[in-house]
């Protein structure tokens, strides 16, 4: 989700245009539209409402599935304003165009990890000018100059007299003022909040059971509904028999959708027991005869074909031949299920003259239109009521919106509010997968033993290709997700060639918590390790060298060695391994210790963390998501796959898609970089190096490369 | 009808008997703090006290529970050593297995003040987090297990 899109908001489905790559579009703040300030209330823009008591109403543009952005977003507004950050009260944004990306284009949307560096201006910005006018209101009041005063702590002083004034008592006046031209940021030397370690504002809600994600919403007058989908990805309904299901006790109605037939009940437990009744002849669609063996066979025939350039450096064809060793290897990743605990839902309540949407959304302005256009209403009679999120990782961007799709035109067939619930197993073989991937690498050596020399061929599905984003994301014939993590790598390698196949569609494939960082990180940096070896170097070294002219990196990959111990023995039994990985503007090193028992059976002992984000928000956040994002990478590494047999998906609940338990946690010891550097990512840039850390960890002591995720016990064993 | 007994309140619930625990307190108490995650006794996120055991509401016959004291997140005073050290510790992320896991958590004090680390991945593992929040709930079952008063609670 790096891609910079331009999606008109009426007929996004149509078309999209590339804007400007990695760069802030510039400074909005609406003084119109959703600010409307009253004799009550000062709205100095769509993100700050303050009332009479002095309390401060921030609307989060951005979903809250677990990465703290409820809490973040209002510290970096809260700096600036100086109130006080008990006065802070947060609701959810509607989709208005105030709240849209500053990055991505005219769309709300949560992902990319980019939801503090994206806010990063716009809300300090937003802070500030509410401050000058509050300032600006009480030295009016006062016939003071505003330079005369300051604020703090919810009030405006004025130096001279030592007279103080509320927030809450300035309302009236401050909606009197002009929104000021020329913005003054704090320095960040003088930060008071930014940078410290804030309790999360929705922890106490998220601990005594009140919280409400989107499965939890209830309207008056409420269906609930279970949805029978193909058995086989892209497949259709031929002809159902709906009697039995009818006559369930609780099942009000059956209903076809485009993506299926619907059972309408009191309750889950009735629509559940009658979509098990349903007799259905499918048309299983091109997907019918799909095999994952097969498929990974197709992926490695491509593999050995020229594919289209992603980076080029150098001569590499030359520089392979010349080189004094080379090694050639092939990795391959599956598909992966997201698996938010939070099956997905959404209740919508569809009328003639407007529609409402309870949901947890990272693409809110996305699921508003397709709501709208399956209701066939106009967008601005859509609203969206986002939720707290059980999860997102990705999978609750969904380009196009069809749990949200399901849930109106249900709700528009039986004209009444209808929550829809997926089953676990619904989410687990609903496809929308991180794509699989077969990267075949060649590597070569001089004879010091440099790494002069590197040839990337990645194979697998585009996430962009056949949909809205497809002009905004791929570029000349490559899908920037399939490549990221590999294409932009800044080792300093003389001859560096990446490309890329894509693979026939079909399997629906979407943006997985850190995206094609997950696949091509593992492949760069398990392929390094074994360079490192076939070399005769250790490989911490190798990587400094090849991090020789980036000091900022190499001070992450160092700050993780030495916290580690790495030029120390490991304990006996253990073995080390190491990764660095840049990932949605922040660099990320690793070092796993690992042990494996008579059994085979691998444990990760402990994980050292050294991330440099930039300037912190709030650090906690910051170690919680290098935390998450080592379990999230480990499930996948040890457990999880989605392959296909006759078109079906082999995996279907928690059983056969695990996940890191309790007594599979490693120790996990994070150090933050201090920086004053614009922020960069935290959601997402603890997945990448995870995987192959422990990898190498692996290898250093069964003296093996593990080529293959999930990890193979035959990789393992001795 | 079946009568049920959940936080210390009487219920009379129209439900058949084999309808699972989970979705009656969820549809028809509308105490939504218990979560549906697999259905199939896997994740332990619907995880409820039902005499003062920890049971999988998912898969727990509501008609095999009539008459017993059943405890849902709701239902653990806000004072408990348990929620306290879980807001002290800051554990929960997306917050989603995080009644399930308190209540796990409740359960294992309960029978067990004094936890090791090997006590709580046999009490926790079958309460997972995709959050991936396990170092914090460990640390925060050691919190409030040196409250000292978790035994007692419920």
């Amino acid at each position: 989700m790096k891609a910079i899109i331009n999606l008109s908001r009426r007929d996004f489905i149509q078309k999209s245009t590339i804007l400007t790559s990695g760069l802030l579009l510039g400074f909005y703040l609406p003084k119109k539209g959703l600010a409307i300030s009253s004799a009550t209330t000062f709205a100095p823009n769509a993100f700050l409402r303050i009332d009479r008591t002095g309390t401060v109403t921030f609307m989060l543009n951005k979903a809250e599935m677990g990465q703290g952005v409820y809490t973040s977003l209002p510290m970096i507004i809260a700096e600036e304003l100086e109130c006080n950050w008990q006065d802070i009260k947060v609701e959810h944004a509607p989709v208005d165009p105030a709240y849209d990306h500053t990055m991505y284009g005219p769309i709300m949307v949560t992902g990319g990890s980019t939801s503090v560096r994206s806010e990063w201006e716009r809300l300090r910005k937003a802070g500030a000018a509410a401050r000058m006018m509050l300032i600006g209101a009480a030295a009016k009041k006062w016939q003071a100059m505003p330079g005369e005063c300051t604020a703090s702590g919810g009030e405006v002083s004025h130096s001279k007299t030592g007279r103080k004034i509320a927030y809450g008592d300035l309302v009236e006046e401050a909606a009197a003022q002009e929104a000021p031209e020329d913005i003054v940021l704090k320095p960040s030397s003088e930060f008071k909040l930014i940078g410290k370690e804030m309790a999360r504002l929705d922890v106490p809600e998220k601990v005594d059971g009140t919280a409400l994600f989107g499965i939890d919403i209830t309207l008056p007058g409420m269906f609930t509904a279970v949805v029978a989908r193909p058995p086989v990805l892209g497949g259709k309904v031929k002809t159902f028999d709906d009697t039995a299901a009818k006559k369930i006790p609780g099942v009000h109605t059956v209903v076809a959708i485009d993506r299926g037939v619907a059972v309408v009940a009191d309750g889950f437990w009735s629509a559940s027991l009658g979509r098990d009744s349903l007799d259905i002849d499918w048309d299983n669609g091109i997907l019918a005869n799909l095999d994952s063996d097969k498929q990974a066979e197709e992926y490695a025939k491509m593999a050995e074909k020229p594919g289209l350039p992603a980076a080029d450096r150098g001569d590499i064809e030359t520089a392979l031949q010349q080189a004094e060793k080379t090694l050639e290897a092939a990795y391959e990743l599956p598909y992966l299920a997201h698996a938010p605990m939070e099956p997905l839902n959404c209740v919508a309540d569809v009328r003639s003259d407007g529609c409402d949407l309870y949901t947890g959304s990272q693409f809110q302005t996305v699921d508003r239109n397709n709501a709208a256009a399956a209701a066939g209403l106009p967008p601005e009679q859509v609203k969206l009521h986002n939720t707290y999120l059980g999860g997102g990782f990705g999978r609750r961007a969904v380009i196009d919106s069809h749990h949200i799709v399901e849930a109106t035109q249900i709700s528009k067939a039986v004209g009444a509010p209808v929550k829809v619930i997926w089953t676990r197993e619904d989410d687990i073989q609903g496809g929308y997968y991180r794509p699989r991937t077969y990267t075949k690498v060649i590597g070569g050596l001089d004879d010091d033993n440099n790494l002069i020399a590197l040839k990337q061929v990645i194979v697998g599905q585009s996430i962009a290709k056949g949909t809205p984003f497809e002009e905004a994301m791929i570029h000349d014939g490559v899908d920037h997700t399939s490549v990221e993590g590999a294409s932009d790598s800044v080792y300093a390698i003389p001859n560096f060639r990446v490309e890329y196949h894509m693979a026939p569609a079909g399997v629906p494939v979407l943006w997985w918590r850190a995206v094609g960082h997950t696949f091509n990180a593992y492949v760069k940096e398990c392929f390094i390790d074994e360079m490192a070896k076939m070399a005769g170097k250790d490989p911490y070294q190798f990587r400094r060298t090849l991090l020789k002219n980036n000091p900022r990196e190499l001070a992450v990959l160092d700050l993780a060695a030495t916290k580690a111990n790495w030029s120390s023995p490991s304990p006996k039994g253990q073995g080390r391994g190491i990764a660095f990985h840049t990932s949605f503007g922040s660099h990320v090193a690793m070092v796993a210790e690992i042990s494996i028992n008579q059994r085979a059976r691998v444990k990760v002992e402990k994980v050292v963390c050294a991330i440099d984000c930039g300037q912190t928000v709030n650090p906690d956040t910051i170690v919680a998501q290098m935390e998450s994002g080592i379990v999230f990478g480990l499930s996948a590494g040890f457990y999880q796959e989605i392959t296909f047999r006759n078109g079906r998906v082999q995996q279907d609940n928690f059983d056969s898609y695990d996940l890191l338990r309790m007594s599979e946690m490693p120790k996990v010891e994070v150090h933050i970089v201090d920086s004053t550097e614009p922020p960069g990512g935290v959601g997402e840039p603890g997945v990448p190096p995870i995987c192959p850390a422990v990898a190498n960890a692996i290898m250093s002591i069964t003296g093996r490369s593990l080529r293959h995720q999930p990890f193979r016990q035959e990789d393992i064993a001795a | 009808m079946i009568t049920l007994n959940v936080n210390g309140k009487d219920y009379s619930v129209d439900a058949t008997p084999d309808e699972p625990l989970l979705w009656v307190i969820r549809e028809k108490l509308g105490l939504t703090g218990t979560k549906f995650g697999c259905g199939q006794s896997l994740c332990g996120v619907c995880t409820v006290l039902v005499d003062d055991e920890a049971v999988r509401s998912c898969v727990t016959d509501v008609g095999d529970v009539a008459g017993s004291k059943i405890v849902t997140i709701e239902g653990v005073p806000d004072d408990h050593p348990v929620k306290q050290a879980w807001v002290d510790d800051q554990v929960p992320q997306c917050g989603y297995c995080h009644p399930g896991q308190i209540i796990g958590a409740v359960s294992l004090l309960k029978e067990n003040p004094k936890p090791t680390d090997a006590d709580i991945d046999s009490a926790m593992d079958g309460i997972v987090c995709r959050c991936g929040t396990y170092a914090r709930i460990r640390r925060a079952i050691h919190h409030a297990s040196a409250d000292g008063t978790a035994g007692g609670k419920s």
